[in-house]
């Protein structure tokens, strides 16, 4: 029995790791573009929402509503006026940006806020659980793994179903073309990354409500996200969320077996995938 | 008519005679310099040594880790383990980091050279993230929390006793003397080794594989085995130095050993500040490295800030860095690999 729980859990952690990959996916899908300062811009979600709630009050919940929108504009403008610069057949501009990104908005964060660990207030309904036969699951992990399929859901009706989408795919296909056909592709880019970073603070949100932040957690949090894309095959939204199941189901494994070992076994399930299948499960784009 | 195909230029003539003095003039530093400036100098020198084989992966190769950290814990763990569990002296010991660091990279280049360009670099960063979190299983050599080398060990390493005679100074100011001058002869071979590997015929195909890796293959370069080459070259370049920082520092832990901030992020700040695929980009990227250290030290993380901002505007603005801003002006090449034809029939067709 304890097993069945401790994989359950697993799975709804696999939730929030699919939260963290699914910004990741899509500006990788639409610029092939790897923003290494991802995991930073989740921590930075998470203390704006913790600004927010304590300077203005707000439950966590409505703090997210105004820290959406903020996000965006920040995600447009950092892909408008930084990151397109450095879009190109060189991968080297942008992964080295990138990752100047992520220590600058590190330390910016630790200058700011200081070195100690931070949550978001917390209330009944974060340590409320449902009993589900002899297993008890808490409402915070169920919430997130239904947004994380939420977001999915959303993200897939947008490209699928919407102009924007449209717009979306044919940029990815071939951004020259598409921008004969009157599309202008650093716009499409910028706003790729601008929902990119609404689904950071939808990710954040949880990180702070399920656990303790510090400015230094954020590139293990893209590590995590990162091993969920590649499990689940580049391209794929669904393949992420299978993926970060994956790495949740072996990190509580894992942590069941020996608590020392829940990250490295993470890890491991993500090195025993790229071994047996080194284009992850679902791969539909083409590198 | 003869021709001449060369690559000196009177540039790099005055530098190599520049550079023998230098020579010099840093292997006599300990008898005339103060223990501040020799501890200052091998921080110098083992990063220029990093620096250095990172720029050949990344520069050269144009394969971008974010994981060489791994082989600078690796490199260290190595050497606190041969010198705590077999007793190995640590001078020789160092040679045993360099190993430690190639078993590492076998695997994990099989696992790393299955991904492409941005996820290469995090791939690599996994597997440090994992050779850390095993090491710090190992409970003989400290488990998470770390441990330090011997006292026995470190008073009795090879030669300390004899710059003690022969320089008058005590035992720790002499361990920090022989370990200047180790950083100064792996410092010296790196840049010596890199820069005539760059001129052989190996050189020429990896100039090829990162210009235009198609291209190369046409030609009959194995851009696989390029690879393979580079990679596990710099990883022995960077577990050797692990060895030789972590011999000098003489205390280890996993988090120290593997931070991905001190063996990795600064390092590749230096490259990308002084010019990336040059031999001269990193020389002059650690100098400014150390300054910015000198100057802004007290300021904590505003001093990586600043690196971080730095870094991000010589990527944007002068993507080959400072050497290839005075470079580009000047012409001037203290380490030119361009094979250059000169003499033949076009200089008789210009008389």
């Amino acid at each position: 029995m304890i097993w069945i729980d401790t994989v359950l859990q697993g799975i709804l952690l696999g939730g929030l790791y699919a939260l963290f990959a699914a910004g990741l996916s899509l500006v990788f899908g639409i610029m092939r573009l790897v923003n290494l300062a991802h995991g930073d811009l989740i921590v930075m979600g998470a203390y704006l929402i913790l600004v927010l709630v304590t300077l203005l009050g707000l439950p966590p919940f409505a703090a997210l509503l105004i820290a959406m929108p903020v996000m965006f504009c920040l995600g447009w403008g950092l892909q408008k006026f930084l990151l397109n610069r450095t879009l190109g057949d060189d991968i080297l501009p942008p992964l080295l940006v990138t990752f100047g990104l992520s220590v600058v908005l590190q330390n910016a964060l630790l200058e700011t806020f200081s070195a100690d660990s931070q949550r978001l207030p917390t209330d009944a309904l974060t340590t409320a659980s449902l009993q589900v036969g002899p297993i008890a699951l808490g409402v915070m992990p169920l919430l997130t793994f239904a947004s994380a399929v939420l977001v999915i859901v959303g993200l897939n009706q947008l490209f699928y179903r919407t102009s924007l989408g449209r717009a979306f795919r044919a940029t990815s296909d071939d951004a020259v073309t598409a921008s004969l056909m009157g599309i202008r592709p650093a716009n499409i880019f910028a706003t790729a990354t601008g929902i990119a970073l609404v689904i950071v603070t939808i990710a954040a949100l949880y990180l702070g409500l399920r656990a303790n932040f510090d400015p230094n957690i954020g590139p293990a949090r893209l590590i995590y996200a990162f091993e969920a894309v590649i499990i689940g095959g580049l391209g794929s939204l669904w393949g992420t969320l299978a993926g970060g199941i994956i790495i949740g189901v072996a990190q509580t494994v894992g942590a069941a077996v020996n608590p020392e070992w829940q990250i490295l076994s993470g890890h491991i399930a993500f090195l025993i995938v790229l071994l047996v299948r080194p284009r992850g499960l679902f791969p539909r784009a083409n590198d | 008519m003869s021709y001449s195909v060369s690559v000196q230029t009177p540039a790099s003539r005055v530098a190599t005679a520049a550079a023998a003095v230098l020579i010099l003039v840093l292997i006599a530093l300990p008898f005339f310099a103060g223990r501040g400036t020799i501890r200052d100098m091998f921080f110098i020198l083992t990063m220029l040594v990093l620096a250095q084989f990172w720029n050949l992966l990344a520069g050269y190769g144009g394969l971008v880790s974010i994981g060489q950290q791994a082989f600078v814990g690796a490199g260290a763990y190595a050497l606190f383990g041969a010198v705590i569990l077999w007793g190995i002296d640590p001078v020789p010991a160092i040679l045993l980091s360099g190993v430690a660091a190639l078993v590492i990279a076998v695997p994990t280049a099989f696992f790393a050279f299955r991904l492409n360009g941005a996820y290469f670099a995090i791939g690599t960063w996994v597997i440090a993230e994992v050779v850390r979190l095993l090491v710090a299983q190992w409970k003989t050599l400290g488990g998470g929390t770390g441990t330090s080398l011997p006292r026995e060990a470190t008073r009795d390493m090879w030669f300390v006793s004899l710059i003690e005679d022969a320089l008058g100074v005590r035992s720790a100011a002499a361990r920090d003397i022989l370990a200047y001058w180790l950083a100064l002869l792996l410092a010296l071979a790196t840049i010596g080794g890199i820069y005539w590997l760059l001129r052989t015929r190996r050189g020429l195909a990896l100039a090829a594989v990162r210009d235009n890796v198609e291209a190369a293959k046409s030609v009959g370069v194995d851009a696989s085995r390029m690879k393979w080459i580079v990679f596990l070259t710099s990883a022995l370049g960077t577990g050797l130095a692990g060895g030789l920082i972590y011999m000098q520092k003489a205390r280890i832990s996993p988090d120290a050993a593997f931070s991905v901030t001190d063996w990795t992020a600064y390092v590749i700040f230096i490259v990308v500040i002084g010019g990336i695929g040059t031999i001269e980009g990193p020389i002059i990227g650690v100098l400014v490295f150390f300054a910015l250290q000198s100057l802004l030290a007290d300021f904590g993380s505003w001093y990586l800030m600043s690196l971080g901002v730095l870094a991000i505007v010589v990527m944007l603005v002068a993507p080959r860095g400072l050497w290839g801003l005075l470079s580009g002006r000047t012409g001037l090449h203290l380490f030119p690999i361009r094979r250059r034809l000169s003499g033949g029939q076009l200089t008789q067709a210009e008389e």
